[in-house]
């Protein structure tokens, strides 16, 4: 068997409790559930995480790189948008 | 209960006490889960029933400017809906489930949404005092026990000042205007002062879930205290603007170190907690309308994924 038979799993680790996951790399696997034990022996070896998630690469739809500012458009011409637009009085500004 | 189910309540119990979060696949008691699920879809009910009564004045808003503001600021809500509506399902509960509490009326939202949106100044007072005050129960939240709950409200804060701002604003224009203009903006003060504080719920003894929600942590700081709080930041905002809150009792205590202020009419929050307020019909049938009418696009949408499903097993062939 080469590496080529087997399948590309993306790892996602919860570095603690009440943090999202968090992509960390990748592996090769035959299964989901080997995929979930390579991911512990060789991701989370210090502690770097209490839970794992693996999702095949090829299930991750991705935005465009080359699409980023049309794609993306953080509108800034709307500067309405943010909290710091509007000008209050000095007493009051901590709103 | 078994002794294995008291054991994981303990544990459960432990770890809520050392502050760590409750993460969707964990134990949980049946209870923290149902209690989770009602105060989540409640919250998410709320986001977006109160698109209603500001989406009122978008068509009307004084202008271009003002218009551009307030769409932005509903779309925000809308996005804070969906938030919180995955962070239920996290609980296992589907949408359409949440959906058809909230039309069958067994799934509340906050009540100050089904009061009528007169004035273009009552725009500012939402802003400055409706999402004022979520501000303070979201703030309290970020620290809540489930951490799917947590992370969405982090985010919503973000977005939040805002939306406070924008309202403030509105009033502090209306309120250097004319003589008409500030009249508006102190009428529309009047009307949503009351109902801005009935948001924080029951006081503390007459809450039926405040105990319990404390020693798990789903709340941080109880109805009561939130309140205060609120009524303590809003003395300053409405003083630096020349508005007056309508509350004859309203004095600074000092020994106390926080304002009184006079007792909320309990009756009138119970009318409108339970379907009385004055919009209560309206905002639920708008709500069913828009659903029934956004039908015929879910179902394209499922009618051309089987489409590009069985075009890709033809070519296979």
């Amino acid at each position: 068997m080469t590496l080529s038979d087997l399948q590309l799993f993306e790892v996602f680790l919860r570095p603690r409790r009440g943090l999202d996951h968090k992509h960390v790399g990748s592996l090769h696997a035959q299964d989901p559930a080997q995929a979930i034990e390579y991911a512990r022996d060789v991701y989370t070896r210090r502690g770097e995480g209490v839970s794992i998630w693996v999702v095949r690469s090829a299930d991750i739809v991705a935005s465009q790189e080359g699409d980023v500012e049309p794609f993306f458009d953080p509108l800034d011409d709307k500067p309405y948008r943010h909290a710091l637009h509007y000008k209050l009085p000095n007493s009051v500004d901590s709103m | 209960m078994s002794r294995d189910e008291s054991t994981e309540l303990k544990h459960f119990q432990d770890r809520i006490d050392a502050e760590e979060k409750v993460e969707p696949k964990d134990w949980m008691p049946e209870r923290y889960r149902q209690q989770l699920i009602r105060q989540i879809s409640q919250h998410a009910h709320s986001e977006v029933i109160g698109m209603q009564p500001e989406g009122n004045w978008i068509t009307r808003a004084p202008t271009l400017h003002r218009k551009s503001i307030l769409l932005a600021k509903v779309q925000d809500e809308a996005g804070h809906g969906l938030y919180l509506y995955s962070a239920a399902e996290t609980l296992g509960v589907s949408r359409q489930e949440m959906t058809d509490a909230l039309h069958s009326g067994a799934a509340k939202y906050a009540s100050i949404f089904n009061y009528p949106t007169l004035t273009w100044a009552d725009i500012g007072a939402i802003g400055w005092l409706v999402d004022g005050a979520a501000i303070v129960n979201q703030i309290s939240l970020q620290r809540t026990s489930f951490g799917p709950y947590a992370r969405g409200m982090v985010r919503i804060c973000r977005e939040e000042s805002f939306h406070q701002r924008q309202g403030y604003q509105i009033m502090m224009v209306l309120a250097a205007g004319s003589g008409e203009q500030k009249a508006m903006a102190q009428d529309a003060l009047n009307r949503f002062w009351w109902p801005s504080l009935m948001m924080f719920g029951p006081h503390d003894a007459a809450s039926a879930h405040s105990a319990q929600n404390m020693t798990w942590k789903i709340k941080r700081q109880t109805n009561d205290e939130l309140r205060q709080k609120f009524v303590d930041q809003s003395v300053l905002q409405a003083e630096a603007i020349g508005l007056v809150l309508p509350d004859p009792d309203l004095k600074w205590n000092a020994a106390r170190a926080h304002y009184d202020f006079g007792e909320i009419d309990w009756n009138e929050f119970q009318r409108s907690m339970t379907g009385g307020g004055p919009c209560s019909r309206q905002r639920i049938a708008h709500h069913k309308q828009a659903d029934a009418e956004g039908e015929w696009v879910r179902a394209a949408v499922v009618a051309h994924d089987h489409k590009q499903a069985a075009q890709l097993s033809t070519s296979r062939g």
